[in-house]
């Protein structure tokens, strides 16, 4: 600083004196000349993850929903921690529709059963459908969606004729329909479900990642890497899917949530799964002849499912903030 | 213009075939004999047997099935179901309730919905929008049976302001609360939609040139912010009246409603082929004519489409 009170001293002297200068001009030693090519990489370098990740740390709603997510997990493998009661068993008809009793703090449903103990276990079966619908989807879904949107031309059309005709059939009503085919019927359990919901929910997440897969294709680390002499198949896998992952992640913890309300929603029905495998949806069928008497045994599983549909909806909804930049700036 | 409507209608129609292809292959060609279900344990005899699959074209090859399926819906001849009464008699029986039903949902999640977004929207960030996100995200979590079945349990039995089920007149005030159940979850979708929406435009630069130049802030919200942002909302609702019409199958299980989705429910359970595939058939139309609704709403709403 003094330095340039210095300089702007000499500057005032010089421009009163008889030869007034226009521009100052500085010496040629004051910036020195550096090495202005290389970079000081400090710290790791920061991606579209890690940034997600830093902005998740510090959201409410998704901390809410890990813990969540993380204790049903839990339940769901290892469900002799929760409840003593050996599953579809210890059923006795003296207890049927009976209160909270000593070591039953839920009651029991129609049947005699402790309700504790059916909604506990019951979280399997559920969380299996989701997430392996949800999975399926993924890879028919992801798969289809990729190709249409990195090869485009026929191929793209070909394939989104098909899922306009998917589409046009909601989910719910295609499912019921196959169900009660002979074939399903006489195979009716969790895997056969499971391809069922694939088979009608894989157009949704085949069109969010058409879009995601066209946006980047045509940027320019995907033009340098076929330049390069990459293969179009290589590019897609190594390039294209790995950037294009975002929308199509948050797209899928939503539909697990949806895949269990599906799971539930056709067992509710009565054409789910078989009535032997405990699961939400079966439970609440059939309680609800006796909702009258005894609304416990609709009220418990119903809250156990709500709260499993929250949780990953409410995870998609913080990952949505999390990996969307354009949410994030707002 | 013309021209427009054309061309989407006419994408309509690989689309419709398809769907009612596939549903017909589902139901009549897989695995599984058809008329087993009429017959029921005991079986038919033979000559039953015949007259039947020559009856259902069970007998031809699949393709002329679905042809002779085809020629029959676009002739409004949908056969007869395996009791004998025609199905498109049955429809038109059935389809005035689900449409009073799907319609009065589609009134109480539009009201609601937007009056919600709007608040919500004008006061970011605020208690009120708080709250109202957070709620409408546990409307959507809470599948629709465990809804239906909590406020058929408070309001109908344990206050007993209605009837918890509908009687066979099906009337507007029995059918108020079924309307809102079904409409829950989209209210809110409405909600959330109207909120985003509303963000977007009041941030937009004709909303400042409207309030530089003296408008009223009622002016301004109603006609500059919230008429510009009900485009993505019209088209929503649009969709949802062909989802309403499908997914009450739930709704009316729950509530007795004697319309389409129960009398597909019951079909199915019955394994009544024919039905099925009339009444899945007749859907999907509903649905396509929905979604170009829609596609017209659209572009009739937001100019800067053009009909090209």
């Amino acid at each position: 600083m003094p330095e340039l009170e210095n300089n702007l001293k000499t500057a005032g002297r010089v421009k009163t004196s008889a030869y007034p200068i226009e521009h100052y001009v500085a010496d040629i030693e004051e910036t020195p000349v550096r090495a202005t090519d290389s970079a000081t990489a400090e710290g790791a370098p920061s991606s579209l993850w890690r940034e997600a990740w830093r902005s998740l740390r510090r959201q409410p709603l998704f901390l809410i929903s890990a813990v969540l997510i993380l204790a049903i997990l839990v339940v769901a493998l290892f469900p002799g921690l929760f409840t003593n009661e050996p599953p579809n068993s210890n059923c006795l008809l003296a207890n049927s529709d009976g209160g909270p009793a000593p070591g039953h703090p839920l009651g029991f449903t129609q049947q005699g059963c402790d309700i504790l103990s059916r909604v506990v276990h019951g979280t399997q079966s559920s969380l299996t459908v989701g997430l392996f619908a949800t999975l399926g989807v993924l890879v028919i879904g992801g798969l289809i969606g990729a190709l249409a949107g990195f090869f485009g031309g026929w191929v793209d059309a070909i394939l989104a004729r098909i899922g306009d005709i998917f589409f046009a059939l909601p989910l719910i009503l295609g499912a019921i329909v196959v169900v009660q085919l002979p074939f399903f019927q006489q195979n009716r359990n969790v895997w056969t479900l499971v391809v069922i919901l694939v088979s009608f929910g894989w157009p949704q997440i085949a069109r969010i990642t058409r879009a995601a897969v066209i946006e980047v294709r045509n940027a320019d680390f995907v033009m340098a890497a076929r330049s390069l002499g990459v293969s179009p198949m290589s590019a897609l896998i190594k390039h294209v899917i790995p950037n294009a992952l975002a929308p199509v992640i948050v797209i899928a913890t939503i539909s697990l949530g949806t895949f269990i309300v599906a799971e539930s929603t056709l067992s509710f029905l009565g054409i789910g799964l078989p009535p032997d495998v405990m699961s939400w949806g079966n439970d609440i069928f059939s309680a609800k002849s006796s909702l009258r008497s005894n609304p416990s045994a609709i009220f418990w599983p119903g809250l156990a499912l709500s709260l499993t549909v929250l949780s990953f909806i409410m995870l998609g909804d913080a990952l949505r903030d999390a990996l969307d930049p354009k949410a994030r700036k707002r | 213009m013309t021209w427009y409507v054309s061309r989407r209608f006419l994408q309509l129609i690989p689309v419709f075939l398809g769907a009612t292809l596939l549903v017909y292959f589902l139901v009549f060609s897989l695995p599984g004999d058809a008329t087993a279900a009429i017959c029921g344990e005991r079986g038919c005899t033979p000559a039953v047997v015949t007259a039947l699959r020559e009856q259902y074209n069970l007998d031809e090859p699949f393709w002329i099935q679905y042809l002779l399926y085809l020629k029959g819906v676009l002739t409004f001849d949908l056969g007869t179901n395996f009791s004998g009464r025609p199905i498109a008699v049955i429809i038109a029986e059935v389809f005035p309730t689900t449409a009073k039903l799907a319609v009065m949902a589609l009134i109480f999640e539009a009201i609601f919905g937007i009056v919600f977004g709007l608040i919500a929207g004008l006061r970011k960030g605020k208690l009120f929008d708080s709250t109202v996100l957070v709620l409408s995200l546990v409307v959507i979590a809470v599948p629709i049976f465990v809804l239906g079945f909590l406020m058929q349990f408070l309001i109908g039995v344990k206050l007993g302001w209605t009837n918890p089920t509908v009687s066979g007149d099906a009337t507007v005030s029995e059918l108020i609360l079924p309307a809102v159940v079904l409409g829950l979850v989209s209210f809110a979708y409405v909600l959330r939609l109207t909120r985003t929406s509303i963000l977007e435009n009041v941030k937009a630069d004709y909303v400042r040139t409207a309030t530089a130049k003296g408008l009223s802030r009622k002016r301004v919200v109603v006609v500059h912010i919230l008429r510009n942002s009900m485009i993505p909302v019209v088209t929503f609702l649009g969709a949802d009246l062909g989802t309403l019409m499908g997914g009450a199958i739930v709704t009316e299980g729950i509530f007795n409603v004697n319309g389409v989705g129960l009398t597909l429910y019951r079909a199915v359970l019955n394994g009544d082929g024919p039905t099925v595939v009339s009444i899945v058939t007749f859907l999907i139309l509903i649905f396509c004519l929905a979604n170009l609704l829609v596609d017209l709403l659209y572009a009739w709403l937001d100019p800067r489409i053009r009909y090209a």
